[in-house]
């Protein structure tokens, strides 16, 4: 399919080629562009941290490195910065990048951290014009960073929680058979959102739903939730909402299993890394989630290619995350564009910029608040009709209810306050 | 509110009882060597990992048997070649040295096992509902996890007082220079006992694996609320450690299964704040919310008003 992801790859490869012809003995020298990866890589939440990780290597390697780099011969280096999922590690980190001459940070896992390296950022590019760091945010969900805090330097490559919450309750709201609600989550900003929202977002669309839950539960602590499941089961709720991640899901998703809950779990984050592993046949049609780019079926045979490289390379890992490729995709695009490496030029690019992805979709990062926007998905948790299983369990996701991206677009109140140059 | 209260008591014995395990091994090595061992919670991640390995190969009750073996091998070996040679430094230098193997210990099993988490299932033999009540199901590995708990308090207990070889121990522990004197060999005793306290925590972790979920941060998640029990329960006391732990798994468990908070306490109070107020957050705070600190503020009222712990019997 001609689509615009291979007319660029195409424009992409002409140009490696007279790059390549032409500079071919200065090609070996320039130095790598390197792009840091700050999320956990240790502690309770290493697991996911250290899947991007891989991902984002991989996309590096696979999309541009071994044909011969970008800008003219120049490869992308991934550095590794493990903040531990603490704002004040992320601090630390975030100094050390700035040391090491790095100007693009990926950071996706907790909104707390997000937020944190946010004004970090921010602070530092007003006191350093012309040293400018872009934090590219492939995960973090809190709406506020596109909103109230939005700032030119942060790009979301990731639907916000109300946009994803949004079609979540559509999709609970067209549900006769429930008709009460307990919602879960970790006790920071990301789940007293989902709580909020939710409940709002019910109200209006279902008015007679009743919540019967609403447990906030401090992030990484808890050992055992089946006090929480034991709670959920006597309140007769008729489903789950929960925005858990990481341990904190599979624990959960393990309490409700061995507990005999059989109501449908509405989630952000339960699969790979794990988590599909440990819900198996139990959790069966049970667990949904929304997410961005379809799982199964896979829509193009680029992107099955991916998957399949990945697996080949990684074959404990799963692609859990395409949107790291998307964000990197974007960045590479953005600096052919402007043929530089500087932040200022790379956000000023990346504006309204369409890209068509893997998938063969188009999506678009709005320049109002730097917030991309594509289809979302509800999949759930099976062994029917899955190609690209997740953990190598034969349990996967399989997309059942897609949203086209016009009817993911929400207004936002950011006014962002633009560098002037 | 009778089901959840039931439930709730299920749930804080098998929590208290898994922390019984762990609490158990530090407390006699405490008394012993009157060394905090700040690793003790990565021997029990490391049996939970080593159970898992075995179950995949020979099942889970193979796993059961040898991987607190295991554990207890490794844990006297520490004692045997690292423990006792740094003794002659002084307690810092054992303090410091249980702490650096902390570190090691998860980074090693990130680099042999990975760092996501691993599926580590209870055995299919105890995979059915042991009663049914209120429309609750109550899981039969639970019950077996409360059962292996209790025969191990009460074997120690047992072992400790009543044979020859819990009396030696016990004398070791008081008197290490007369029993050495008598001709008993004291370091043999003392990595025995390391060996015993880190195998019981292997235990804990084999049991522990499949329901709490095995994956590297496991240690650290434990490894803090251990300490506040054995300080709790009286440093070296046996006894103490075993009502300390059950004190604060119900604990726990009772203030998550609430559903009261400061806003019940001010309506009571006939008091009432509107949502903008700057202390909004202190207004709407409940008590499942602060479930998971409890145990830290029972720690700071124990050391106020009872410093020895609840069973301690060291005089100032």
């Amino acid at each position: 399919m001609p689509t615009r992801f291979i007319q660029n790859a195409l424009k992409l490869r002409t140009l490696l080629l007279i790059s390549i012809i032409s500079l071919s003995s200065t090609a070996r020298t320039q130095e790598p562009i390197r792009i840091a990866f700050m999320d956990p890589l240790s502690g309770a939440f290493a697991s996911v941290g250290t899947s991007g990780l891989k991902q984002l290597e991989f996309a590096a390697d696979y999309l541009f490195n071994s044909h011969g780099g970008i800008l003219d011969g120049r490869t992308i280096e991934i550095v590794p910065l493990d903040n531990q999922n603490s704002p004040t590690e992320t601090q630390i980190q975030f100094r050390r990048a700035v040391s090491e001459g790095i100007r693009i940070i990926f950071q996706g896992n907790g909104s707390a951290v997000a937020n944190a390296l946010n004004s970090a950022v921010t602070r530092h590019n007003r006191r350093n014009p012309g040293q400018e760091i872009l934090q590219i945010n492939y995960s973090a969900v809190d709406p506020i960073l596109t909103e109230e805090n939005c700032s030119f330097w942060h790009f979301r490559f990731d639907a916000h929680e109300v946009m994803k919450l949004n079609v979540l309750t559509d999709y609970i709201a067209s549900n006769p058979d429930i008709k009460s609600v307990y919602i879960i989550g970790q006790n920071y900003s990301f789940g007293q959102i989902l709580s909020d929202t939710s409940i709002a977002l019910l109200k209006e669309k279902r008015p007679d739903i009743e919540i019967v839950g609403n447990e906030l539960h401090p992030i990484g602590q808890v050992k055992d939730f089946t006090p929480y499941v034991t709670k959920i089961v006597s309140s007769g709720a008729d489903a789950v909402i929960t925005g858990n991640w990481g341990a904190d899901m599979v624990s959960l998703a393990r309490s409700i299993i061995d507990n005999g809950l059989d109501i449908p779990i509405f989630t952000f984050y339960a699969a790979y890394d794990g988590i599909t592993a440990t819900l198996g046949a139990d959790g069966k049609n049970m667990i949904r989630l929304i997410h961005n780019e379809t799982s199964n079926p896979i829509p193009t045979e680029q992107r099955k290619e991916f998957i399949r490289a990945f697996k080949a390379a990684n074959p404990n890992n799963d692609v859990t995350q395409p949107r790291i490729t998307n964000a990197l995709s974007m960045i590479v695009l953005a600096m052919e564009e402007t043929q530089s490496t500087d932040p200022y030029d790379i956000a000023l690019a990346l504006e309204d910029m369409r890209f068509t992805t893997l998938s063969g979709e188009e999506i678009w990062m709005r320049g109002e608040d730097h917030q991309i926007f594509q289809s979302l998905h509800i999949s759930v948790h099976t062994d029917e009709g899955i190609e690209f299983d997740a953990d190598n369990s034969g349990f996967g996701l399989f997309s059942e209810y897609h949203v086209p991206t016009e009817e993911t677009i929400v207004p936002t109140s950011c006014r962002m306050r633009r560098p002037s140059r | 509110m009778l089901e959840v209260f039931i439930f709730a008591t299920l749930n804080g014995l098998v929590t208290g009882l898994l922390l019984f395990m762990l609490a158990s091994g530090l407390t006699l090595i405490f008394s012993m060597m009157g060394v905090l061992n700040f690793a003790h919670a990565s021997f029990y991640m490391l049996g939970a990992y080593f159970a898992y390995s075995i179950s995949l190969y020979l099942g889970f009750w193979a796993g059961l048997i040898f991987a607190p073996l295991i554990v207890g091998v490794l844990g006297a070996l520490v004692e045997r070649y690292g423990l006792r040679r740094v003794h002659q430094s002084g307690h810092v230098a054992e303090l410091v040295f249980t702490f650096g193997m902390a570190f090691l210990i998860e980074e090693a099993v990130q680099f042999f096992w990975g760092p996501d988490t691993k599926n580590y299932q209870s055995p299919d033999l105890l995979d059915f509902p042991l009663f049914t009540l209120f429309g609750q199901e109550f899981p039969a590995y639970r019950g077996f996890m409360i059962g292996i708990s209790i025969s191990i308090f009460i074997g120690l207990y047992y072992l400790l007082t009543r044979s020859r070889v819990g009396i030696i121990i016990q004398a070791a522990i008081t008197h290490p220079h007369t029993v050495a004197n008598l001709g008993h060999n004291v370091p043999f005793i003392f990595m025995g006992v390391f060996g015993v306290g880190t195998a019981l925590a292997g235990i804990a972790g084999v049991i522990a694996g499949p329901i709490l979920t095995t994956f590297p941060g496991m240690a650290v998640v434990l490894g803090s609320i251990v300490f506040v029990i054995v300080v709790i329960g009286g440093l070296g006391s046996l006894v103490g450690a075993f009502i300390a732990s059950l004190l604060i798994g119900l604990l726990q468990s009772y203030a998550i299964a609430s559903d009261v908070g400061v806003q019940d306490l001010l309506n009571v109070l006939g008091l009432e704040f509107d949502r903008n107020h700057p202390l909004t957050d202190l207004w709407t705070l409940t008590l499942p919310q602060v479930a998971p600190i409890l145990p830290f503020l029972l720690l700071v009222l124990v050391l106020i008003f009872r410093p020895t712990g609840l069973m301690g019997k060291r005089e100032q």
